[in-house]
């Protein structure tokens, strides 16, 4: 580096070349190469641990979708009764807007919705309001939570199964298949994937 | 197993992996930063980028290398982000807006990783990955550079050299942080994280509804995002998002990962001062903060506090996921504001008044248990300095730690850094609360409202990150604001830890007497503990009486 520079303007180049010599190691190489390793070893997660349904990608096991009645391929925004309903979602589960509520925890809108939320699950499944779990009447997170709990999705097997002239002991059954315990055994808690469990229905028929 | 006895096992699960850490990992970044020996690669680097690794700096070329790295990179990164639609992988992303591109520019390069951007509808994959994760690096390696610094400053003596800045943000990276990486990213990936660079892709649901999927190199990412405390989300939802954090098990490898650096660097202290029972001192302290948070945060969330909404739900699950439940989510909050990493994998905006107050009240802390990679361990202790000096203080001699004898110019140092961080935050929301038009952008009302505002600014100026995202933060006043506090929230500190540095350094050290206050004992870790609650805790306390406090007693 010409030495003629003033010394000021030569630690700025130098910031510059080591910027950009450490953005190709790290902001190149590095997540090029996890790229490839993932894409050849772990494909199917790496792409989104997508599901298929007659041979088509119907989603991601791990992204929730609306199990909504549909009117002329449009959602008309009530919950098909034939499905397994995921938790509220902030977002709508579009993943182009991924987040929270972000409601304050004595916030009278949200306080409101909750109730709301707790009469018309209630109303849905034929349960007692009081019954009815706190992930049915909680917005995620993410609002792309594909999961809820055992005692939610339990609520849900009649109403699911009258809907579509199953035994529900065979849609039990599909709700045990779904259930994943604590992982390691002590991380997190229990859930049910709704995704796979309704993927599941609309395979049986 | 019941939830109470799984949730206290994963806590003690990741006290016992960072256990475990702490001195294979501490010991080797103290070799790293100590060992005159350079890789041959380094030297190519060192060639290419036209720095001479082969001479220390005293610490003004020192700070102003530091300086100079990180302006250019705002320079690049503004640069590279107004640019994105005319490079590679824009994936139909345009030019970021100028005050969302300053922000996002400031954010990173000093550790922040404020997000007033939502990912998924803002920024390419080239930006993401060559820009934002490039950030995740070095910036994480700077503040490592930072407190290497100032150890040098107690091991040296009669010298004005404190090290080489081009060569310890180059080792730090190149030797600790990318092989962490590179493990981590593979292992999460295989837990489910995706790591791909399609861009968005439509799909029909399996009622028949249009859903779009997004791609991105995203593991890669998101693990440098928690091992170099950064904590920006490749997308809105952060590390609540199925795709950045798919299952529990991933959930606490990224706790692990955002704890693990800054708990170990204790160790890389105690191991280059020449005395190990300094560095558990220290790490005690942060463990002793870190457990009672922890509980606090936890039983809070799981008694529903003074939550009208979490009475009406039956349980504090607004904002947060399934796959977690309440004593992983606590865990995370607790552990993203006690480093300054900022992910969230559950939103603290609707957490209760006593949880969500606790969120503030740990960045208040100045982020110091564990902290930030390296800027925790120096702000640790800097406040181990005014222990000593309030130790002497009250036995009438003049203080010394580590044989560096703490005189005027030294407590001037110190006392600014802890002066810094408070003013920004203060002055920060008292101008936003006071101005109509900016005050409005509170989505929630009363003193959660405020609570909002004051969470923006301590965790702009503490570089933490994280927010109660209600607050809309997308204006080009907030922008600006916000991305001044985060500048002067990293840079400032930084003047004062690399010139007390510079003055430790000159030093001859004293030998140690019967009048020398011991700072490896119980002793020691009870009046530092003390030192951090008075001293920082009782700064804020009017703002937080106005704030959580006001709405927990309402």
């Amino acid at each position: 580096m010409p030495s003629s520079l003033p010394a000021a303007v030569r630690n700025h180049l130098a910031a510059l070349r080591m910027l950009l010599v450490l953005t190709v190691i790290t902001g190149i190489a590095y997540p090029l190469v996890v790229t490839g390793i993932a894409q050849t070893a772990f494909s199917h997660q790496a792409n989104g641990s997508l599901v298929h349904l007659n041979g088509h990608v119907v989603g991601s096991s791990l992204i929730g979708q609306n199990f909504n009645l549909m009117k002329n391929g449009k959602d008309t925004g009530k919950p098909d009764p034939k499905w397994f309903q995921p938790r509220p979602s902030a977002g709508g589960y579009d993943p182009l807007a991924s987040g929270a509520s972000n409601l304050g925890p004595n916030n009278a809108d949200l306080v409101k919705t909750i109730k709301e939320r707790r009469a018309a699950v209630a109303a849905f499944d034929g349960v007692n309001p009081k019954d009815v779990p706190v992930d049915a009447v909680t917005a995620s997170g993410s609002g792309l939570d594909p999961d809820i709990s055992k005692a939610y999705a339990d609520e849900q097997v009649d109403r699911v199964a009258r809907a579509r002239g199953l035994d529900p002991a065979a849609v039990r059954k599909l709700v045990a298949d779904n259930t994943h315990s604590r992982a390691v055994g002590f991380l997190g808690q229990d859930y049910v994937n709704v995704v796979n469990l309704n993927l599941d229905l609309a395979k049986a028929g | 197993m019941n939830d109470t006895l799984a949730g206290w096992l994963q806590a003690l699960a990741l006290i016992g992996a960072l256990a475990l850490s702490y001195r294979p990992l501490g010991d080797y970044i103290a070799h790293v930063l100590t060992t005159p020996k350079h890789l041959r690669a380094e030297r190519f680097l060192y060639r290419l980028g036209g720095v001479n690794a082969d001479v220390d700096q005293r610490w003004p070329v020192y700070l102003r290398s530091v300086l100079a790295f990180s302006a250019v990179s705002v320079i690049f990164l503004y640069a590279f982000q107004r640019l994105q639609s005319h490079l590679l992988l824009a994936i139909g992303m345009k030019a970021v807006p100028p005050g969302t591109a300053f922000n996002t520019a400031a954010s990173f390069v000093t550790n922040t990783n404020w997000q007033s951007y939502s990912g998924e509808t803002t920024m390419g994959h080239l930006v993401q990955m060559a820009g934002l994760a490039v950030q995740n690096f070095v910036s994480a390696a700077v503040g490592i550079a930072v407190v290497a610094a100032l150890i040098r400053g107690f091991t040296r003596k009669r010298t004005d050299r404190i090290g080489n800045f081009w060569v310890d943000l180059t080792r730090v990276t190149v030797r600790v942080l990318l092989p962490i990486a590179f493990v981590f990213a593979i292992v999460l990936v295989a837990a489910g994280a995706v790591e791909n660079l399609h861009g968005v892709h439509e799909i029909s649901t399996i009622v028949g509804d249009k859903q779009s999927i997004t791609g991105g190199p995203v593991a890669s990412q998101e693990v440098i995002k928690e091992l170099g405390t950064n904590g920006g989300g490749f997308y809105n939802a952060n590390s609540a998002h199925p795709f950045e954090n798919p299952n529990a098990f991933t959930n606490w490898l990224e706790i692990y990962l955002l704890l693990v650096i800054a708990t170990s660097l204790p160790r890389t202290f105690g191991t280059m001062v020449g005395d190990k029972r300094q560095g558990y001192a220290i790490v005690s302290v942060m463990a002793l903060i870190w457990v009672a948070s922890v509980v606090l945060v936890t039983v809070n969330e799981l008694h529903s506090v003074s939550s009208t909404a979490g009475h009406a739900a039956g349980g504090m699950m607004e904002g947060k996921e399934q796959r977690f439940g309440i004593w992983a989510s606590a865990l995370f909050a607790t552990s993203t504001t006690l480093t300054s990493t900022g992910a969230v994998n559950s939103f603290h905006d609707s957490y209760t008044p006593g949880g969500g107050g606790m969120t503030i009240f740990n960045m208040m802390l100045g982020e110091i248990a564990p902290g930030g990679t390296g800027s925790g361990l120096y702000g640790i202790l800097i406040l181990a300095v005014i222990t000593v000096f309030v130790a002497g203080l009250m036995v009438g001699r003049t203080p010394e730690y580590l044989g560096k004898k703490l005189g005027s110019r030294e407590m001037k140092f110190a006392s600014l850094y802890i002066l810094t961080t408070p003013a920004i935050v203060l002055i920060g929301a008292g101008t936003a609360m006071s101005l109509r038009g900016e005050r409005a952008n509170m989505l929630n009302s009363g003193p959660h409202g405020f609570s909002e505002v004051l969470y923006a600014f301590t965790s702009a100026a503490n570089n933490n990150g994280s927010a109660f995202a209600g607050l809309t933060v997308s204006s080009d006043w907030w922008n600006t604001a916000l991305g001044l506090a985060m500048l002067f929230g990293r840079f400032l500190p930084m003047i004062f830890v690399l010139a007390l540095a510079g003055s430790l350094a000159r030093q001859q050290p004293v030998p140690v007497t019967t009048g020398t206050l011991p700072t490896h004992r119980p002793q020691f870790v009870g009046l530092l503990s003390g030192v951090i609650l008075i001293v920082v805790g009782l700064t804020y306390f009017p703002a937080l009486a106005l704030g959580p406090l006001a709405e927990g007693l309402h």
